[in-house]
């Protein structure tokens, strides 16, 4: 013991390194993994109030764009209104609505690294639950995996552990879409089953699988192809619709039976 | 502004005030992230206990990493820094005499010794902070390319505000 003692005293520069490190990486791995990082997010509200004032002032330069692409959004709204439809049978409409859109504004938000976050400015005064599913006008953009009194943590679609459920729109294949952490314009479409053929310009949209997104929401549109040599599951790039680095304004999207389809999915796994 | 009890937070805070708000937000082309804010650990007393610099190193790291998400990544490539941080002073600087409380300065090493003293430290810096991040030895011509650019950049910001706040005499 005496001697243990005595040799961390002479090398206690190097042990405290050492030890250092050792707390550095065990901080890492926590939040590397998705499934981890749901548990061992905390979210402040101090971060959320720098990040929040800052914002405040740089929102000014983008107000333009941002208006008309408000204006662009409202007219598409306009469109889906059920005053646009001809209505024909209500006998099968359900009398609830499924998904409740909660309007928000990012307020930091990062394309450069590998794994990459948003934090936005609603959080669980408003009612942001984790496994919320981010969309932003454009498309997809992330998941909710922490929340605070005011503000969320959002873990976005260009991050390296996220994997979303899609469909080719065309056929209605499920595929996967998949970041690889290079261009944050493009991600990856994979497992195509090997005897499907895209095109340029095909859309990939969520397939609805996963209980966050809801079904049909733009992911983003097939650039090429790798065909497979042998009968293995293709893989083709893709371009996000969502332009994650100006993004701006998003909405949390809450989906009202998932607690009824989580308890029905627990109770068939015995 | 010479009391190390003002003159250091005060550096501190505008070194984070500087990356958290402006450089964590360049990007270009997904291969140049400056991280400036390495300035405060190579500016701290040459003789100040190297104990003490690890954990000032830590805290810094750890400062950077609770405003980016990045939980521990900058803390180690940091501590990583604040550890070679002695032995690259020796080697580089063994016949200069350091006062008590005097940090490195361009009056003291020179333009071009202060280049070099950083050039080395921030590369370590970045290629344990960029490895650590990818943990991927797939792409990894990419990972060099990003840890080679971004040390050039990194350097060359931090000579630039050395230089502009250094007082000529």
């Amino acid at each position: 013991m005496y001697n243990l003692l005595t040799f961390l005293r002479q090398y206690q520069f190097f042990a405290l390194f050492v030890l250092l490190e050792i707390v550095s990486f065990l901080l890492i791995s926590n939040s590397y993994s998705y499934h981890k990082s749901l548990r061992f997010n905390a979210v402040s509200d101090l971060s959320g109030n720098l990040f929040n004032n800052y914002n405040d002032i740089t929102s000014y330069f983008s107000l333009k764009i941002e208006n008309e692409e408000l204006m662009a959004e409202n007219a598409t709204l306009r469109n889906s209104l059920a005053s646009s439809f001809a209505l024909t049978d209500t006998s099968f409409a359900f009398s609830d609505s499924l998904y409740n859109y909660l309007p928000a504004h990012v307020i930091s938000n990062s394309v450069n690294k590998q794994y990459n976050f948003m934090l936005v400015n609603k959080g669980s005064l408003h009612g942001v639950e984790k496994e919320m599913g981010v969309i932003s006008h454009q498309g997809i953009a992330g998941i909710v995996i922490g929340t605070s009194k005011h503000y969320s943590r959002i873990m976005s679609v260009l991050h390296k552990n996220t994997r979303i459920s899609g469909r080719i729109k065309k056929n209605n294949q499920l595929v996967n879409v998949i970041w690889k952490g290079e261009n944050y314009q493009k991600g990856l479409v994979n497992d195509i089953p090997s005897h499907i053929r895209l095109n340029p310009g095909d859309t990939i949209i969520t397939s609805g699988n996963s209980l966050i997104f809801p079904e049909g929401i733009v992911i983003g549109t097939v650039i090429d192809q790798t065909i497979p040599d042998n009968k293995s599951l293709g893989e083709a790039t893709l371009a996000f619709c969502t332009d994650f680095n100006s993004l701006q304004y998003v909405y949390l999207i809450k989906n009202k039976m998932k607690p009824e389809q989580d308890s029905l999915i627990n109770s068939n796994v015995q | 502004m010479n009391n190390p009890w003002f003159k250091y937070p005060f550096r501190f805070v505008v070194l984070m005030l500087l990356q958290v708000l402006v450089l964590n937000n360049i990007n270009l082309g997904g291969y140049i992230h400056p991280y400036i804010y390495v300035l405060f650990i190579l500016l701290l007393p040459v003789r100040l206990n190297k104990n003490l610099v690890l954990f000032i190193a830590f805290f810094t790291g750890l400062t950077v990493d609770y405003f980016g998400n990045t939980l521990g990544l900058h803390a180690g490539a940091s501590v990583l820094l604040a550890f070679a941080r002695p032995g690259i002073l020796s080697l580089f600087f063994k016949p200069i005499d350091f006062g008590k409380n005097e940090e490195v300065s361009l009056l003291k090493i020179g333009l071009g010794g202060f280049a070099r003293y950083t050039f080395v430290l921030v590369i370590l810096h970045h290629s344990a902070l960029f490895l650590f991040e990818t943990l991927d030895f797939s792409n990894f011509h990419y990972t060099l390319l990003r840890i080679g650019l971004s040390s050039l950049v990194t350097t060359l910001g931090v000579l630039i505000v050395m230089v502009v706040f250094t007082k000529k005499k």
